[in-house]
């Protein structure tokens, strides 16, 4: 599979990625390159093969329902490049 | 097809069809994966851990308490529940989404198929599929009203567990919609699992709608975000369903997109946010192994269930022998229900029907009363004893049914149990016979014209008889004995 | 043979010990951590040129070597206690800058310690700093870092200055060269065992879940894994028993007792089965890599060892399953820098702008690349071509090795390919960057514990390491080879030469 350059735009759109004029052609280059390398997969059968969840750890441990985490906001905002009444600020959002 | 189901268009009628997207949030103490606290209305970023606010490095790990909230709600919407389901990632940057990623289920949920039935007005039943009950984590709040070029952000709700609840597309119209909702909230809340409360925002609802001409396939969807009061998702179906029919009729299509419902103008509109198209990336999240349910535990947890309110209609209907309507009004909300059978304790038997009139009396004047002052079962000033009280004396015919409702409005206002209003206002009922017939014979005395009528066979004045002589006796007679009476002296 | 050309500051032997050697002497109160810990400093301030370090945290060091005296002074010192460590910059280190060698990250302290950094302080170790490496650890050569690349200490007899591995190249190049008695790594597709090959020192990468992720910049959860760098196979040992352990706070951290490793050291490997595998042997390998891996069968099976050939069939197909799988797990895992809660952060009209402003600029090309990569494979239409089909040929691998252990009880390969390449040798073609990884990435995919011993020199006079990979949780068996090992092949180490 080969990505055209509209394709890499669409990826780094979802990704928050800007790719500059100069960085598309070199980088498109080496996608696909990768995916080219990547497609020798299509050579396996995996008809019958189950995909693994990739972890030694059968099942999922649980911690209990009790509050272990006590306000610790000078904490979380100790280090956002901008805070104002205790909160995180971004630039204007339109839902 | 029953006629509330269509809309009339100009081109003739349309068939509507709404699925629904319900988020509510799980009760418990601590977050889905971290050990903060979800407190409704702290002060921001204050209910916040480093898992929370997507510090690096941190890593999630499960509340039990909350599969187990889950676990529970899948009995309640009859479903099944999955012993292994996998947590996966939905990825999408938002201001409010600090990982860039929701943790959430997407092919393996913990509920798989399950159904609600929901009772309509005219008392017919539907029954309407569950497609699947998830688990995921709540975003943060983004607030937008505090500086003109700027939001601000405030985790607090980062990470506290959802159950997301879908319906499969068989909802035909606005009142259904909202009697699923209503009922969906009766059976978390009698389970302890979600508060219901949509003003706090612990129920949200994702409205799908699209309509068709009867017979064809499903139209184009659009998917309503957001609607967070029964009353809005009544407007938001009626408004959504207009607008697409109107499109539709002049020829237009419509667009699959995601509208926000504007509360204040009871209409919708294309979502900025989202005209992106989104494309979530789900994959299984490798900080998660499979969540495996140990059989045992979960049969325990199905085992120990309350009384869901399906369960406790059929037992209303069976043992009280209430109709089907009375039991649904009453199990609809756990308030209700509780009141109603707190106020059974109390209850003399005499009379088959005894359980009967108590519910008659709990629907009509008891929440007849409590609508007009706005307020709630649990405020109601007249306790369940007190109300058997009253159905008691009415029982042993001490009073009438109609002095009894003027004895309620006594109660109400002064919280005093009916016998003691009916002495202090000497409202008991006069079952003595002499009294009665001195009564009868003053008034055939008066209306000596109308017994005549009566005798050569106007049958219908019997009922004017009795009237006067209640009217006489200020409604304080027990009426079957006027009855009797009357009936022996008329000949 | 190697002319060194930075010579260490030796102005004592103290930084020519290994770990264990260290700490007899600290219990033996031949030295101080004071003395140790200055020891290393120095050595640091006169081979700033090695770029080992991204931060150096002297005065925190001086002082923690303070208390461990203390502490040694009344008996009372952890397993660890006073000895001086790296600290990859991927660890998180509460209230010390902790970067991933990302711009993205710069000036970020994180208000937690890591569960294994935790677990090193709490048994007294002493932190000199945080090593350099390659950005979020995506690369083999520690030249993606942010804050330069990273200089091997070993000089080739051309003189160029040769990269000294990656990720973990700043541990690696801190341990050879006399900057850190010991340090962390962080190994992914073998981001510790090749630059411990390319450096002349051990690296153990332990199997997926023996070590605690908690606290570790997040590259490709399932296949992170934390461990240890040392000069020899019993320092991998000493350091190993202090950071292994179940960690609640990690879902996929094992809940397993941590053996004792320090006994297997000396248990040999008499009647052990080491399987070769075919597969390893790559088309045109070097002559030097396949004498060494010769002398490496040989040397087990005259200790007593069985060498039995094996086939692990899906080996071919390692590297492009990692190459779809990490990034994947890379695309979201770095999603979080988004410039709004820590890091950098590049100004945008709307939060967009700031987002892809942000990222543009505070992620390296090679980050970039595989970001793109994994949000591609990710994406509608192709997560089932892709993705799925990634984990399903990774159990094909994992279910080899399964096979495999069922008749040996260790696998003996190469490490790399090739010994350290010159910095200005390194591929721009990223395919043939990736192919650095072919003999290590199979061990990450499948989870197994796999071990970098140093077993000889390349024809120009480079380390080159032998790799050992056991059966999951079965980190004895490679401290049992790779002793036998390093004894038969009595490697010299850079700062013995």
């Amino acid at each position: 599979m080969s990505l055209d350059q509209t394709t890499v735009k669409r990826i780094a759109t979802l990704a928050r990625l800007k790719l500059s004029e100069d960085r598309m052609g070199p980088m498109q280059q080496d996608l696909n390159r990768i995916l080219h390398f990547i497609d020798q997969l299509n050579e396996v059968d995996t008809s019958l093969v189950e995909a693994m969840e990739g972890t030694n750890v059968s099942s999922m441990p649980f911690r209990k329902d009790v509050i272990t985490e006590e306000n610790c906001v000078e904490k979380i905002l100790a280090n956002a490049p901008e805070v104002a009444c205790n909160m995180f600020v971004v630039p204007k959002v339109v839902e | 097809m029953d006629n509330q189901y269509i809309y009339e268009g100009a081109s003739g009628p349309w068939e509507l069809v709404v699925g629904l997207e319900v988020h509510a949030q799980v009760i418990s103490s601590a977050k889905l994966f971290s050990g903060a606290a979800t407190t409704f209305g702290a002060e921001p970023n204050t209910q916040v851990s480093f898992v929370d606010a997507a510090m690096p490095g941190m890593l999630p790990v499960i509340n039990k308490f909350c599969v187990e909230q889950a676990i529970k709600t899948g009995f309640g919407i009859n479903a099944e529940i999955n012993l292994v389901s996998i947590f996966d990632r939905k990825n999408y940057f938002y201001a409010d989404l600090p990982a860039g990623y929701q943790i959430s289920q997407y092919t393996r949920p913990i509920v798989g198929k399950g159904y609600l039935d929901i009772e309509l007005e005219d008392g017919s039943v539907r029954r309407i599929g569950i497609t699947r009950l998830h688990l995921e984590q709540d975003a943060g709040k983004s607030i937008h009203d505090q500086h003109p070029e700027k939001s601000y952000i405030d985790l607090n709700r980062s990470g506290v567990a959802l159950m997301e609840i879908v319906s499969e597309p068989d909802l035909r119209s606005a009142e259904e919609a909202a009697a699923f909702v209503r009922k969906l909230r009766s059976i978390v809340r009698c389970l302890g699992t979600c508060d219901g409360n949509m003003d706090q925002g612990s129920m949200r609802i994702d409205v799908n709608i699209s309509v068709r001409k009867a017979g064809e396939p499903f139209g184009t969807r659009a998917e309503i975000k957001n609607v967070n009061s029964i009353k809005f998702l009544t407007q938001a179906i009626h408004y959504e369903a207009e607008r697409q029919i109107v499109i539709l009729e002049e020829g237009g299509e419509i667009l699959q997109e995601t509208r926000l419902f504007d509360s204040a103008r009871g209409t919708t509109r294309p979502m900025r946010s989202k005209e992106h198209a989104h494309d979530y990336r789900y994959f299984p999240d490798p900080d998660l192994p499979p969540l495996i349910l140990d059989k045992a535990w979960v049969e325990e947890l199905r085992k120990n269930l309350p009384e869901l309110p399906d369960a406790k209609k059929s037992r209303f209907m069976q043992d009280y022998e209430l109709s089907a309507y009375d039991a649904s009004v009453l199990v609809a909300e756990m308030e209700t229900a509780s009141y109603f059978e707190e106020a059974l304790k109390f209850l003399k038997p005499l009379n088959p029907k005894a359980a009967k009139l108590l519910a008659n009396w709990l629907i009509g004047e008891v929440f007849g009363a409590l609508n007009r002052e706005d307020k709630t079962i649990e405020a109601c000033p007249v306790t369940p004893p007190h109300l058997s009280g009253l159905i008691n004396q009415i029982q042993e015919g001490i009073i009438s049914g109609k002095i009894a409702k003027e004895v309620f409005s006594l109660m109400w206002e002064s919280e005093k149990d009916a016998k003691t209003l009916i002495e202090e206002h000497g409202l008991k009922q006069v079952s003595d016979d002499s009294a009665i017939l001195a009564v009868i014979d003053r008034v055939l005395s008066k209306n000596v014209t109308m017994v005549q009528e009566y005798k050569s066979g106007k049958d219908k004045l019997f009922g004017f008889f009795v009237g006067q002589v209640m009217k006489d006796m200020a409604g304080k007679a027990n009426p079957e004995l006027v009855n009797k009476l009357l009936k022996e002296k008329l000949g | 043979m190697t002319t060194p050309i930075t010579k260490p500051a030796l102005k004592n032997d103290l930084i020519r010990l290994t770990l264990a050697e260290a700490k007899e002497g600290l219990l033996k109160k031949k030295f101080s951590s004071l003395d140790l810990t200055k020891a290393y400093l120095e050595s640091m301030e006169s081979n700033r040129n090695l770029n080992a370090y991204i931060l150096e945290t002297p005065e925190l060091a001086l002082e923690r070597a303070k208390e461990s005296d203390k502490r040694l002074a009344k008996n009372e010192g952890g397993l660890l206690e006073g000895l001086p460590l790296g600290i990859k910059d991927l660890f998180s280190t509460e209230g010390i800058q902790t970067t991933a060698a990302s711009h993205i990250l710069e000036g970020f302290k994180p208000p937690y310690e890591s569960t294994v950094t935790q677990n090193l302080q709490n048994a007294g170790a002493v932190f000199l700093g945080k090593t350099n490496m390659d950005e979020f650890a995506m690369g083999s050569t520690n030249m993606t870092s942010y804050f330069g690349s990273v200089i091997n200490p070993w000089k080739r007899s051309d003189g160029k200055d040769l990269v000294p591995g990656g990720s973990s190249g700043g541990s690696a190049a801190a341990v050879a060269g006399g900057l850190a008695l010991a340090a962390t790594g962080t190994d992914t597709g073998g981001s510790i065992r090749q630059p411990a090959a390319f450096s002349g020192i051990v690296g153990l990468k332990p199997t997926y879940g023996r070590c605690s992720r908690w606290g570790i910049v997040a590259f490709a959860s399932s296949l992170d894994q934390p461990g240890p760098m040392t000069r020899d196979v019993r320092d991998a040992a000493l350091m190993l028993q202090v950071m292994a352990g179940h960690d609640p706070k990690d879902s996929t951290s094992a809940s397993l007792e941590v053996p004792s490793f320090e006994k297997s050291l000396t248990q040999g490997v008499k009647g052990i089965r080491v399987g070769i595998p075919r597969e390893y042997r790559l088309d045109g390998m070097d002559s030097d890599i396949v004498k060494l891996w010769e002398n490496g069968a040989k040397w087990l099976q005259e200790s007593g060892a069985e060498i039995i050939d094996v086939s692990l069939p899906h080996t071919k197909y390692s590297l492009p399953t990692y190459y779809v799988l990490a990034p994947a797990e890379a695309s979201s895992n770095l999603a979080r820098y988004d410039g709004v809660r820590y890091g950098l952060r590049v100004p945008g009209k709307t939060l967009d702008e700031l987002y892809e402003s942000t990222r543009s600029e505070g992620f390296g090309t090679e980050v970039q690349r595989r970001i793109l990569i994994g949000t591609y494979v990710l994406s509608a239409g192709y997560y089932d071509a892709y993705y799925l089909k990634a984990q399903k040929v990774r159990r094909l691998i994992a279910q080899d090795f399964e096979l495999a252990f069922q008749k040996v009880d260790v696998i003996l390969a190469p490490t790399t390919p090739t010994p350290a390449f010159a910095l200005d040798e390194s591929p721009s073609d990223p395919v043939v960057m990736y192919l650095n990884d072919v003999l290590t990435v199979p061990a990450n995919l499948a989870g197994l514990p796999g071990m970098s011993v140093p077993a000889g020199l390349s024809r120009d006079g480079l380390p080159l390491g032998l790799q050992l990979i056991g059966p999951a949780f079965d980190e004895n068996v490679l401290f049992r080879a790779g002793s036998v090992l390093e004894e038969a092949a009595a490697f010299k180490s850079f700062l013995e030469r």
